[in-house]
Order: C-alpha cells, then structure tokens, then sequence
C-alpha cells in the first residue's frame, strides 16, 4: 500500500515536470514544425540561472527572474538564429537545434564547471511535510506540485480565455491562415519559442535542486521529453499532459516493482537463473519511454490525442 | 692506470650527466574529470600532484623528476583504452586509475596486451581505488598491483560489524550495476550466511551506475522493508545522492558504506547523519598518527581548502614507488614491480606490505562513524569521521585466501 | 531533330577522360596516400590518430548513404556500428577458442565481414518498422530505437558485457598478408586496407540502380512512386547496406580497440558522426571523408591543446548549419568553380572573407580560452605569443572586443558587397 502511495506522489511530481517541460515543446512543434534538441539545454540554463541568482538574491527572486532570462535567450534564438535557418527546410532547423545544444552544454561548462554545482532547495522548504508509514515526505517535493499545477492553471487560461490565445492555437494548426489573416507570423513564434523555452526555464528552477544540476541533465532528460510530444501528439497539450503523467507514473512504479521476468513470465517456463529471467522490472523503467515512443510510431503516429501524422 | 682514471672519471661524469639531465619519470592519470563521479577523480588527481610535488622537492624518484599527466576517461572503459593509448604514445610508463572496476578491468586487459606485443617497453598499471576482488585473484597480472583493500577485504569488517551488533536482525543491500556493485552484494551474502546466520537480507537493489538523480523511491522501498541496516559500496554521486535522499525521508538506520568519506557526501548527510553513517576505509584523519603525518594533512588542506585529506593510499602508492626507484635503482616499470613485491612499509597508520603473490596491498582498516565530536572535520562543516582502537582491523587480519598463479616475466 | 538530340545526349554524357579524372583517379590517389604514409615513418600516435581516422571515414562514408544519398536523419546510426563491432569481438572471442575448425581457420583480419553482416543483419530487423516513415518520423524512430538498444546493452551482459562491455585480442587466428595485428603499425595495414576497399564499395554503391533510386526517394518520393517503385522498400535496401558499412566500420574498429561498451550504441556517438558528416559536406561524397578527418583530428589532437575543443565544434557546426549548408566540401568546391568561372576576383572576396574569419575567431578565442582557465580554478593563465591575458585584464578585453566588431563589421560589409554585386 504505502508503495502505492509514494509511487502515485513521486510519479505525478515527475510527471508534471515533464509536463512543464514538454508544454513549450509541443506547443514549438506544432506551429513551426521545428523539434527543438536545444529544448532541455533551456532547462538546464533555468536551473543554472536559479543556482546563480539564489546565490546572490534568494531562491523567491530566482523563480521569477530565472525563467524570464531563459525565455529572453529563447526569443533571442528563434529571432537571430532559427528564422535564418528557416529557408533551408526543417532538417536545417532541427541540426542548427542540435548543434546549439551541444554549444549550450559547453558554454555552461566553461561557466559553471564541469561538474554539479550545489543548489539546494530553498531553507523555507527544507522540512519534512508530513510522515507517512514511516517516511517523511518533504515539503518542497508538494511546492513543485503547486507550481505545476499554477502553470498549468495559467497556461490554460492564456490559451483558451485571450485573444492572444486564440491566435497561437489557430497558429498551431494553421499557420499560414493566421498569415494571411494579418498577423505577424514570425513574431507570434519568436514570442512561443521564447515561452516556450521559459516553461522550460521554469522546470529547470524547480527541478533542478529537487534532482541535480549539472551539465548531463540536459542530454539526460531531453529524450524523454521528445517522447511525450510524440507520444501526447501534434498540436495537443491535453495529450501533452496525458503522457507525461503516464511516464511519470510509469517509470516511478516501476522501480519500486521488485519483481522480475521470471516471477512474471515463470509459468512459461522461464527459469531464475536464465538472463532473461533475472532482469527486473524495475531495469526496465529507463527503457519504456523509448519502447513507447517507437511503438505509438509505428502503431499511431498522430499519437495519443494529436491531430495529424507526424 | 691513467686510462682507467680516465675512464672511471668519464663513467662518473657520464652517470652525473645521467642524473642531471634524468628523464622525466610520466604518470598517466586515468580518471574521470568530468560528469557524475568528475569530484571523486578531481580529487584524486589533487592528491596524486600533491604527492608528486613532494617526492620532487625531496629530490625526485631515483633523481628523476615525477610528473602526472591527467586523462579524462568519463569511467567508460573503451575511453579510458583511447586514453591509456594516449598517454602510453605521450611517454607514461606508469599508468595509475582507480575509479570504477569496469574501467580497471579494461586497462589490466590492455597492458597485458601492450607488454607481451612491445617487449622493453612495458607499461605498469598501478590501481589506487578498483577494488574488484577478481584482479588480485584469478584475473591476476604481474604489470598490476592494488593499493586499495579489495571488496571482500572491506566487507569482512562491515560484516564483522553487523554481527557485532545484536540488534541488527535485517540488512538491506544496495549497489550500482556493475562489476564492483556485484561483487559487494555477492560478499555481503556469502559472508553474512557464514557469520550471522540469522541475518536475514531483505532486499539486494542494483541501480544504474551514474545515471539515478533521485534515490526517493529506492529510500522508501528500504524504509518499508523494515531494515535495520543498509550495506552499501555506493561511490561518487550516487553516494551522496543517496544519502540525501536517505537523510530527506528520514531513513535513519546506520548506513555501512564502503565511501561515505565521497566528496561531497558530508554536506549532504549534514548534523542528522552523525552516528548513523558508517564507513571502512585506510585512514581517517582523526586517528592518532605521527607529528609527520599531521603536518602532512595540514599542508594537504591547507593547499586545497575545499578537499580533504581522503586518498591516503595515494601517498602510500606514490611512496612505495619511490622506495621501489630508489632500491632498484631504476625507474624501469619492470625492475619497480620487482622491488615493489614483498615491500614492507612502516605507515603512519601502521605496517603495510604489499603481498607478492597476488599484489594486493595489506594495511590496517578502520571502520569510522560520521560524527560531531572530532578535531579534524570534513568539507568545512564541523563534522567529520572518528573511531576508536576497538575498530581497528590488523593489516595481517584483512589477509584473504588467493586463488593468484602470479606469471612473472 | 531526333538525330540532333541523341547527339546532344551523347555530349550530356561524360568523356573516357572525364570518367577517368572523376572517378578513378580520386581512389588512385587516396590509395596512394594510403600507402605512402608509412615511408614517412609515423609516431605511435600518428598510428592511433591515423587508424581513428579510417574508422571514422568508413562510418561517416555509411552515414551519408542515409542522410545525404537517401536523405534520412538518423540519430542512431551508432547502433549499427556498435553491433557489428560486438559482432566482431564475438567472433573474435571464437577465434580465440577455437581448436581448428572452422572459426580456427578465420583471420582475424576478416572481421570488418563479420561486422558487416552484423551490421546488415540490425539493419534489417530494425529497418522494417523504422524505414515506412522519412522525414522527423525516421529521425524519431531512430532515436528511439537507439535509446533502447543501449539501455538494452546494460542489461543482457552476456552479449554486451554491461558496464565492462566486451573486450577481445587481435593477435589469434591465422595471419592474412603475414600481419600479426600486434604492434599498431601493422594494424594500420589492416585499416588502411579496408578503408580503401569500403569507400570504393560504397562509391560503386551510388552508381547501382539502386543508389541511384535512394537519390530519387529523396528528392520527390511521389514520383518516384509514379513510376512504379516503392520509396519504402527503396528506403528499407538503403538501410540495411548503410547498417552494413557501418557494422564494417565497427569491425575495423573492434580490431583496432579491442573492446566494445554499450556507450558505443548510444546518441553521443550517433551524433558526432551526424555532425561529422554534416560539417564534412552531405552533398559530396568526399564531404564525409573530409569531415572524418577534420573532426577525428580535432578530437584527438585539439582537446589537448584547449578543453573547449568541444564548444569550437558546436561553432564550426553552428557556422556550417547556417551559412554553409553543403559543408567544407561544398566550400572548397565552390572555391574551385567560382575561381574557374571568375578567376582572381573570386579568389579576393573569398581570401577577404577568410581573414575576417580568422580576425573575428582571434576574439571567440581568446574569450574562451580565458573564460576555461579561469572556470578551472587552477589559476592558469592563457598565454599566446608570450602575452599575458588575465580576466581581469583590458588588454584581453580589447583583444576579445576588437577583433569580434571588426571581423564581423567585414563580413557583413563584404556581403552587402556581394548583394549588390548579385542585383
């Protein structure tokens, strides 16, 4: 029971993080078609931000200033490089992308060190909340559910409630229309990208003292949040949502799954000893975003709840 | 006679001429100095220049001056044969490594190979910190010597511990998926069924090496499984993240580590760790030594005030070397392992002999406690490792059976 | 009229002579290079850089069957390479332990076969669901099937070895043109060898039908559809061939390290061989070969010059991506024709254009070189040409500002130059 417990909490605070996260991406790849590599660098930059700024000023100001810097060097990206790159097809803009994460990584390198910097959650946070079977569970791990879900909140009400809502969503399936309708089409995605990327900023301030902050997290978590886009699909932050709660949950349940191929699959004769019998389910978990990404390819390339084919 | 002055005078010359422009005698440092375990070799390297700086200042090896070359191999062992390429192309002679047993298992591999295929050009592998059991048991090799206690050595006195300990009635063991983690959990089993067989085990997790940020759910599966201790060989980042995520859910059983002292680990454990982390190791630097010793340390941290005096084994290996230089007179790998076998050293946390059939070091062993009461703490938190006489492992007792067939060249 | 037009036909297609210059000429001379070098008496670690380099040629030369032949992004072209090399270490392990037999009587030199069939073999399973897609769907797909072969390595040791992988010895088995494969001297023979015979393979394959076809699926799929074939199965052929060479490249490379770790099955090594191939120019077919050794080069020899080898060839992949779409091959083409159809004027704007560059590279280097130093802590100072360059210094901000505003203020000016020139 208490495994239930812990899993369903740590797995829907991992999901909404991926969710923070993969927001800015899908809403990036609907409307320009662009799969930003650079994506999770920008997560990686929001968390370097906050360990600089909290050093200086607290860890409050680094939660507004982080991610707004972040989405500054993001609109700067999208206006000075992406919309150059922009005339040699997607390919171009996904290897520039590329290429700028790997830069990203390097430049904060050189800044910050090779190795991770200690940024450390907030004293005010820094207690257990309540004791459950046991275990206390700390009291920034429900923070970060607040924040997520405030995002959340406000994503949905700029996307449903204004007008400049209702111009990125139709941008996002037809963006052409929107051009021909008089509105500044580049702008409106330097303006996304630039949110886009401070989401990204935002997951990075907040999950960057719940994990660690160091020059892997990018190239560490960046596949995984292709995998939601892909997975929720094109144009759909509903599905967006839906898959990184169910990544979440799924690859946090299955660590605490103590069971392995041969208590599962015994009755087929599989044996303990056998190498296949041995792998536990709880190996598996860094596998199964990716097996789901090449099966809802395969089986389903619209994804969960998008509207077209990749 | 006067040609033989002459030539006499002319082969002291010669010689002189030898000593004043001696080679340089290169070590290739092979470690990681970047990413998850990057402190863990930092720190390593520090220590391994700070050593070479004082045999330089007494007057080199053998008259030779000893100069460190740092290779970054990410622990991944195919990067680490591409860097011992380098360095062995850049005129190391001497490689010295020691963190991850994957890595280790690489390099004793590729400098059996390199010796047989370039005979008079050997290269000599000295292990500060791999402690995979097999590299001084079957896998054994004459170009390879260990200066760290292996994983059996070590669990021997973690387990000695557990059974000292009547109230520990259940352990929990967790480790890194790989060679080291494996052979952890495996001695902790054999050596728990033989000593306390009313032990139970109540849970043997391996985790991917480097790549967990958060060890919540692994803490809470340890929490509900009602252990009363928790054994681990954890090292690196996965040492202090699980540590952190022990000391955030309040898990506060002892937790018997192999590298508690990992850079970074105190911070992260903090005033609700004392007492209840424990860690075998070489050395601590509260225990008495001599004046020497002390100074030593002392000039250690004061150099590098934000690492503490950790790698004793790396002054012992960087010593026993330079007794080797001088006693074979030499600087030839060849001619160093020969003098380093059978070598007796009086330590300053006592007598040290490296074995000569199978090259693994014997020293004393301590199993330390974090605690607040020390005179020496770590990571400038006032906290820091002490233990008392009752546990002091004998260097002779951590002597393990061998199943070595040592081929000399 | 139809007489006229067979013969301007004829005149389309190239002369004997032209045939010669373009196509049997460059392996002349890449053979010939081939065996020179050893005359000049290589160091040791001439050897280790040379053997990397031909390992990584015959990787990036498969790769470019994909992205610039067939026009498919991969992002997990390693996973070929990898298994072929683990192929190859497996086999060599038979060797090894052979008592005659049949593996007893395979050289070791043969391996880079083995590796091809491994490579083929991957290619085939894999390709069956990944290639029905092109386009980010393919790119996807490839990274996903990446992600999971490497975490699969971890966890089936006794193909892979996890942490430890798979290491093997070179020197079993019978001997093939009296190289024992020991001293690295002899192994470049060995690389040497199957570099030239794979490059020259690869080539021949661009000139089938099939090769010819991949070009055509990149180019518009639709008609190639039209006219009666499949893009998919097309696709699929091109696949299994690259996964091929690329197993080969990964045989040669299990020789020359001994060891494979499922690192090498993972995204970083996909992606430097991406980029290797991109900066080398995907639209050529030396551009990959190019790119091997530029970039072979710069990870050996540069990361021991500065630690930011790696921010200078995000850079140089940046600068390529946006301005030089067709890689260093493209540059040095456009060199030669433009110098051929304008003659010195060309050469001049492009010799201005080289020395802005290099004026404004003076300012990204000296930031950067000061910028590591100082990150390192080891209080280093960066010291070119005997000047002393601290942080804090203004001699070194003069020399990172200066040279930036007048390096780039020429660049722009020498465009705005061509723009009119151009209208």
């Amino acid at each position: 029971m208490e495994t239930v417990v812990f899993s369903l909490l740590n797995g829907v605070i991992y999901g909404l993080l991926l969710f923070m996260l993969s927001s800015g991406l899908t809403l990036i790849f609907s409307m320009m078609g662009v799969l930003n590599f650079a994506h999770a660098s920008f997560y990686m930059l929001g968390a370097y931000f906050a360990y600089t700024i909290s050093s200086v000023s607290g860890f409050w100001l680094a939660l507004i200033f982080a991610p707004i810097l972040v989405g500054l060097v993001g609109a700067a990206t999208e206006r000075w490089g992406l919309r150059k790159v922009h005339a040699n097809g997607h390919v171009a803009e996904l290897l520039f992308t590329f290429g700028l994460a790997y830069l990203i990584d390097e430049v904060v390198k050189i800044i910050w060190g090779r190795n991770s910097v200690d940024y450390r959650v907030p004293e005010l946070l820094d207690f257990p909340l309540f004791t459950l079977y046991g275990t206390q569970y700390p009291a920034y791990r429900i923070f970060i559910l607040f924040v997520a879900v405030a995002m959340l909140v406000a994503l949905w009400l700029l996307l449903k409630r204004t007008r400049a809502g209702l111009i990125i969503q139709a941008a996002l399936t037809h963006p052409e229309m929107v051009g021909h309708l008089g509105h500044n089409v580049p702008r409106i995605f330097m303006t996304v990208f630039g949110v886009g990327c401070a989401l990204a900023g935002l997951a990075g301030v907040i999950g960057g003292n719940y994990l660690v902050t160091d020059p892997a997290m990018a190239i560490s978590i960046g596949p995984i949040v292709f995998v939601v886009v892909v997975v929720g699909g094109l144009g759909s932050l509903e599905g967006a949502f839906i898959a990184s709660l169910l990544l979440g949950l799924l690859q946090t349940f299955a660590v605490s799954i103590d069971a392995s191929f041969a208590d599962i699959f015994g009755w087929l004769g599989l044996g303990e000893t056998t190498e296949v019998g041995r792998i536990t389910i709880a190996s598996l978990a860094p596998m199964l975003p990716f097996l789901m990404l090449v099966l809802i390819l395969m089986v389903r390339p619209r994804g969960l709840m998008g509207d077209r084919d990749i | 006679m006067n040609f033989t002055k002459s030539a006499a005078l002319a082969a002291a010359i010669s010689l002189c001429a030898g000593m004043a422009f001696s080679d340089t005698v290169k070590i290739g440092f092979i470690d990681p100095l970047s990413g998850p375990f990057g402190p863990t070799g930092d720190a390593g390297l520090k220590q391994f220049n700070f050593a070479a700086d004082q045999i330089n200042e007494n007057g080199g090896m053998a008259g030779n001056t000893v100069e460190i070359l740092p290779f970054d191999n990410k622990v991944n062992p195919k990067e680490s044969l591409v860097q011992l390429q380098k360095a062995i192309d850049q005129g190391a002679r001497f490689i010295v490594q020691g963190n991850g047993s994957s890595v280790a298992s690489a390099i004793i591999d590729a400098v059996n190979k390199h010796n047989t295929r370039n005979p008079g050009d050997e290269v000599l592998f000295l292990n500060y910190a791999a402690v995979d059991p097999a590299f001084t048991n079957d896998r054994c090799s004459f170009w390879h010597f260990r200066f760290d206690s292996d994983a059996d050595m070590k669990m021997e006195a973690l387990t000695d511990w557990v059974t000292k300990n009547e109230d520990i009635k259940k352990v929990y063991l967790i480790g890194q998926d790989y060679s080291f983690g494996k052979a952890v959990a495996a001695a902790a089993e054999r050596m728990l069924a033989e000593k306390a067989p009313d032990v139970e085990i109540v849970g043997n997790e391996l985790h991917p090496l480097g790549k967990v940020k958060d060890f919540t759910p692994y803490i809470q599966k340890i929490i509900s499984s009602d252990a009363d201790a928790v054994i681990t060989g954890n090292w690196g980042q996965d040492m202090v993240l699980l540590i952190k995520a022990a000391i955030s859910s309040g898990s506060d059983v002892p937790y018997l580590t192999y590298y508690g002292g990992s850079l970074g680990a105190a911070v992260a454990m903090g005033e609700q760790a004392v007492g209840s982390v424990y860690q075998v190791s070489e050395v601590n630097t509260n225990l008495p030594t001599t004046d020497a010793q002390n100074a030593l340390i002392d000039a250690y941290e004061a150099k590098y005030p934000n690492n503490n005096y950790y790698f004793h084994r790396i002054h012992m290996l960087m010593d026993m070397m330079d007794m080797a230089a001088e006693k074979s007179g030499s600087t030839d790998p060849k001619d160093i392992a020969m003098a380093l076998e059978g070598m007796v050293v009086d330590g300053p946390y006592g007598t040290v002999t490296m074995r000569a059939d199978n090259h693994q070091i014997l020293q004393p062993l301590f199993v330390s406690v974090f605690s607040d009461n020390v005179q020496r703490d770590v990571e400038n938190t006032s906290l820091g490792w002490a233990s008392t006489d009752a546990d002091r492992i004998e260097a002779e007792d951590t002597k393990t059976e061998t199943t070595c067939k040592m081929e000399r060249p | 009229m139809s007489d006229m037009a067979t013969e301007n036909f004829a005149n389309l297609a190239p002369s004997n002579a032209q045939k010669f210059r373009m196509r049997v000429l460059p392996f002349v001379l890449f053979a010939a290079v081939a065996v020179l070098i050893p005359l000049f008496g290589p160091s040791r670690s001439a050897y280790s850089l040379l053997n990397a380099i031909g390992i990584n040629i015959v990787f990036a030369l498969s790769y470019n069957m994909l992205l610039g032949r067939a026009g498919l992004l991969s992002f997990g072209h390693a996973v070929y390479f990898g298994l072929g090399g683990y192929a190859a270490l497996h086999a060599m392990g038979m060797i090894e332990n052979a008592d005659g037999g049949f593996w007893g009587s395979v050289p070791v030199f043969a391996m880079p076969l083995v590796g091809f069939a491994g490579g083929a073999l991957a290619g085939a399973v894999i390709g069956w669901p990944s290639c029905r897609r092109a386009g980010t769907a393919f790119a996807m797909i490839s990274l996903g099937v990446a992600e999971l072969i490497a975490a699969m390595g971890f966890m089936f040791g006794s193909i892979f070895g996890g942490e430890e992988g798979i290491s093997g010895d070179r020197m079993n088995g019978p001997e093939v043109f009296g190289l024992s494969l020991g001293p690295i001297g002899e192994v470049y023979w060995f690389i040497a060898f199957w570099t030239v015979l794979a490059a020259l393979l690869i080539f021949a394959f661009t000139r089938t039908p099939l090769g010819r076809m991949s070009e055509a699926t990149r180019d518009n799929p639709q008609r190639v559809e039209f006219v009666g074939y499949d893009p998919t199965r097309v696709r699929y052929l091109v696949f299994i061939a690259a996964g091929g060479f690329a197993g080969l490249a990964g045989g040669m490379s299990a020789v020359n390290y001994e060891i494979f770790t499922p690192e090498a099955l993972s995204l970083l090594p996909s992606g430097f061989v991406l980029i290797m191939t991109y900066v080398g120019g995907a639209r050529y077919f030396a551009g990959p070969v190019l790119g091997a050794i530029v970039l072979t080069y710069m990870q050996s020899n540069l990361s021991d010059f500065t630690e930011a080898w790696l921010l200078y060839l995000g850079l140089l992949f940046i600068t390529i991506v946006m301005y030089a779409p067709n890689g260093l091959a493209g540059i040095v083409a456009g060199l030669w024709n433009g110098t051929r159809a304008t003659g010195m004027a060309y050469l001049k704007t492009w010799a201005a254009r080289v020395v802005a560059i290099a004026i404004a590279m003076v300012g990204v280097i000296v930031l950067v070189e000061v910028a590591v130093r100082k990150s390192n802590g080891y209080g280093e100072v960066f010291e070119p040409f005997g000047l002393h360059l601290t942080p804090g210094s203004p001699l070194t901000w003069a020399l990172v500002i200066v040279p930036l505003i007048v390096g780039l203020g020429l660049l722009r000016h020498l465009a705005r130059d061509e723009q009119e020139a151009g209208a």
